[in-house]
């Protein structure tokens, strides 16, 4: 299940292909880093949506040049504590301006939802928990920040200092 | 010898496996298993729907001396009958002893 | 001191709610353990041998009385009457509840204060020098700063999950008196040749397993670039810091492994990557945060130096306290007053609910409401006139705070050990106290002396850095302890050295005796231990330690 940033809960209609399998003709897909790496020229004549999934290990900068062919990038949290996709994100929003859809895959848990959208992510992937519990609430658990951060949200620093004197 | 030991969820207090899904506060309570049969008795207390009452819980090895359960290491002889020294000395989180006013702060 | 405007308020209201929140899914059984664990954490809340133990900010170490007050309260209210001050300069309480633990965060924001990040993979409780603002040696008050990174890191939406902890402290004075090369990153302020103020950068210093002494990786970072710079320098750890191996996930580590030249270069590339004009710090932020750390209206008539003088001839014991408790203050007639919580055989750092309330107290009358909190586990109060010390100093002994130590081989760092912490592998306090009581007798002709003991190889009780060094360690069920010698904070910062086997629990003081008497025996010319120890070397300290009786 997919939750997106607006907290509407929906189905993820990507496929995600794993290495060994065909590349379908049409319809959306991921792929791994090591598979568009091999199949790029074949992936470039796709005409539907294609995604990358990107382990939390690969500086942003190594796929900042490709970035126009992606609709989806794939983040990945192995285990909640290891938090090395949020600077992932953070630069692909800001530095590379990476504009499609920045999604939050593996151990992706309520309480963070907040600092991944921060940092750019705009959907995230969920279970079940995620209606029961109505994770969509931890977005507006804060107004005050106190970064400035890609999801644009004013920060206090800015907020005191008024609007930026050119 | 050995017996299972926690914290009770709600308060951090040092509670112990009784059995049948009961844990006690009371260290002489305890279920206690030989060595072979420990892990099933651990598997036991483990065991229940979320939230369960014990965080953590974990074998310890006890001798017993009569009545009672004596935790071997000394880890545990304090976790079962409270700090060494300072004001809490000799008390557990559970005691009801009123805090420790200024003038009863000596070790 | 920095007082909460309206952001700030309603920033730690939100955090009480979005806490109290995570404690109701937790009891409800929405959340397991695993999954609660780095959210109780993130508010400081560790689960101890005997209870749950909170952890509250105090950020670097200041404290007026409302707060002080609200302390007292809380652990008469839900704790047992006491509070453990820390290394961090933050006040830990070890007999707490869960189910209370929102209720006593919200009463915390109440008064300006909360208990984030005193814990867990994040930025920690960034410090400074207890002296802040009145040491006559500061180029410039380092609060400030101090404030701007406290803000800043709270709840950092990128660096939350670190691979590990990560500590900040920042020096402004000659002399460092909050161990800066010890913490992941320091900052020492100072004046460049054209004359601006701004920062020495250092980073890969800490304690634990691996002790390393932070290097320098920026000599000279503009004011207006601290945060993008401290930025870069996470960016850069958090993705390569080692997240495979706890004991090897400091930043010392990745330092260490990449060369201090090396991790300074990628941090140097990251920044000029970065846009750091959208963090830059304006000159008009930087005034209004140092206005918000003014100085009192001090009261400047002179202070009446014969009334001191005559105190001081009438009592001996008061002219000890005051050479060895008070320091020199930038306002002429005043002084800074270390109120010891070292009372000889006590616990190192502990301080009963009547204590804060009698320091709050004092701080009303005497200290325009200002305490701090040191690193060395003491309390300051940092504005006092002069000719109102002897009256301060009876009202401390009285109260069992008047202990003349400052600075002393009683004047003990310790953690709380295994008599209360889950991490421990030995006691420390009864280590702390029995050493005490045996050197009280001889602590004014040993002079400055700094004995510093940890249960575990954590190092809370930063024991590497002690002239002495004591780490408590579990050898086949049996407390036996580790002697360091060498050691030393602040400026001339060195990692102490293991002198040889481990000496039994009670074999400690008299251990300690014995390296004592050959410092005291081979001193030249009034020097402090670690220079004794670095001209003689290990040698002479070894044979009288381990000579067959």
């Amino acid at each position: 299940m997919l939750l997106a940033e607006d907290g509407s809960l929906g189905e993820d209609h990507w496929r995600h292909l794993n290495d060994e399998e065909a590349i379908p003709a049409s319809g959306p897909v991921t792929v791994s880093l090591a598979q568009w790496q091999k199949a790029e020229p074949a992936l470039r004549e796709r005409r539907d949506p294609l995604g990358l999934r990107l382990p939390n290990t690969i500086a942003p900068q190594e796929i900042a040049a490709d970035l126009a062919h992606f609709a989806l990038l794939v983040l990945s949290f192995p285990k909640f504590t290891d938090g090395r996709a949020y600077s992932q994100a953070r630069l692909l929003r800001t530095r590379f301006a990476y504009a499609g859809e920045l999604r939050a895959a593996g151990e992706v848990l309520r309480d963070q939802l907040l600092f991944m959208r921060r940092c750019g992510f705009n959907s995230f992937v969920v279970g079940e928990r995620a209606v029961k519990e109505s994770w969509a609430t931890a977005f507006g658990e804060f107004d005050v920040f106190y970064q400035e951060a890609p999801d644009g949200r004013p920060w206090v620093m800015r907020q005191r200092l008024g609007p930026r004197t050119p | 010898m050995q017996i299972v030991t926690g914290n009770r969820l709600r308060d951090g207090a040092v509670i112990y496996f009784a059995g049948a899904g009961e844990w006690s506060p009371a260290i002489d309570k305890a279920l206690a298993a030989e060595d072979d049969r420990a892990n099933a008795l651990l598997a036991e207390a483990q065991a229940g729907p979320p939230p369960h009452p014990a965080i953590g819980p974990v074998l310890i090895e006890v001798t017993r001396d009569g009545m009672h359960l004596h935790p071997v290491s000394l880890r545990e002889r304090i976790r079962a009958t409270g700090p060494t020294t300072g004001p809490m000395t000799g008390h557990t989180a559970l005691d009801a002893n009123p805090a420790p006013r200024a003038d009863d702060y000596s070790i | 001191m920095y007082r909460y405007d309206d952001f700030d308020h309603r920033f730690v209201d939100e955090r009480v709610a979005q806490y109290r929140d995570q404690v109701r899914r937790r009891l409800a059984g929405q959340l397991t353990e695993d999954e609660f664990r780095p959210l109780r954490l993130m508010n400081g809340l560790y689960l101890q041998l005997h209870a749950y133990m909170l952890r509250i900010a105090i950020p670097y170490g200041a404290l007026d009385s409302a707060k002080l007050r609200t302390l007292a309260h809380i652990t008469r209210k839900y704790d047992r009457g006491y509070g453990h001050f820390t290394t961090r300069q933050n006040l830990q309480l070890h007999w707490i509840k869960l189910e209370d633990t929102p209720d006593i965060l919200a009463e915390l924001a109440s008064v300006e204060m909360h208990a984030i990040q005193t814990s867990g993979n994040s930025f920690r409780n960034t410090t400074t020098d207890p002296f802040a603002g009145v040491a006559a040696d500061e180029l410039e008050d380092p609060r400030p700063y101090a404030e701007i990174i406290r803000q800043w890191s709270t709840l950092h939406p990128e660096f939350s999950f670190l691979p590990r902890k990560f500590k900040i402290a920042v020096s402004a004075s000659t002399e460092d008196r909050a161990a800066v090369k010890m913490h992941d990153l320091g900052l020492y302020l100072h004046r460049n040749e054209q004359g601006e103020v701004g920062f020495e950068v250092l980073a890969g210093g800490g304690l634990g397993r691996t002790p390393l002494l932070g290097q320098t990786i920026k000599k000279f970072l503009p004011r207006r670039d601290l945060l993008s710079y401290i930025e870069a320098a996470l960016r850069v750890y958090n993705q390569y810091g080692r997240r495979d191996n706890l004991y090897k996930s400091r930043i010392k580590i990745l330092v260490q492994s990449l060369g201090a030249q090396k991790y300074a270069d990628e941090v140097e590339a990251e920044w000029l990557a970065s846009d750091r004009a959208a963090v830059a710090l304006p000159d008009t932020y930087l005034a209004e945060m140092a206005s918000a750390f003014v100085l009192p209206a001090y009261d400047r008539r002179p202070s009446d130096e014969a009334a001191v003088a005559r105190a001081i001839a009438g009592s001996a014991a008061f002219a000890r306290w005051v050479k060895h408790n008070t320091f020199a203050h930038k306002v002429p007639g005043h002084a800074v007053v270390t109120i010891s919580l070292k009372p000889v055989g006590l616990t190192p750092g502990d301080c009963s609910a009547e204590q804060m309330e009698l320091v709050a107290d004092l701080a009303d009358e005497l200290s325009f409401g200002e305490v701090r909190v040191a690193y060395e586990q003491n309390l300051v109060l940092p504005h006092v006139r002069r000719d109102a010390l002897y009256a301060l100093w009876q009202r401390l002994e009285a109260a069992g705070l008047g202990s003349s130590n400052i600075g002393l081989i009683t004047d003990i760092i310790c953690c709380p050990g295994m008599d209360y912490c889950g991490l421990a592998t030995a006691r420390s306090i009864p280590i702390a106290q029995r050493i005490a009581t045996h050197m009280a007798a001889k602590e004014d002709a040993i002079g400055n002396f700094s004995i510093k003991i940890s249960g575990c190889i954590n190092a809370c009780g930063h024991h590497h850095l002690g002239h002495i060094g004591i780490l408590g360690v579990d050898k086949n069920g049996e407390e036996v302890y580790q002697i360091t010698l060498g050691g030393d904070a602040g400026n001339d910062a060195a990692v102490g050295a293991i002198i040889g086997p481990a000496v039994k629990s009670d074999e400690v003081t008299g251990a300690i005796d014995k390296l004592i008497d050959v410092y005291l025996r081979l001193r030249q010319n009034g020097e402090r231990f670690p220079e004794t120890y670095r001209r003689i070397g290990q040698a002479p300290f070894k044979e009288a330690l381990y000579a067959p009786r």
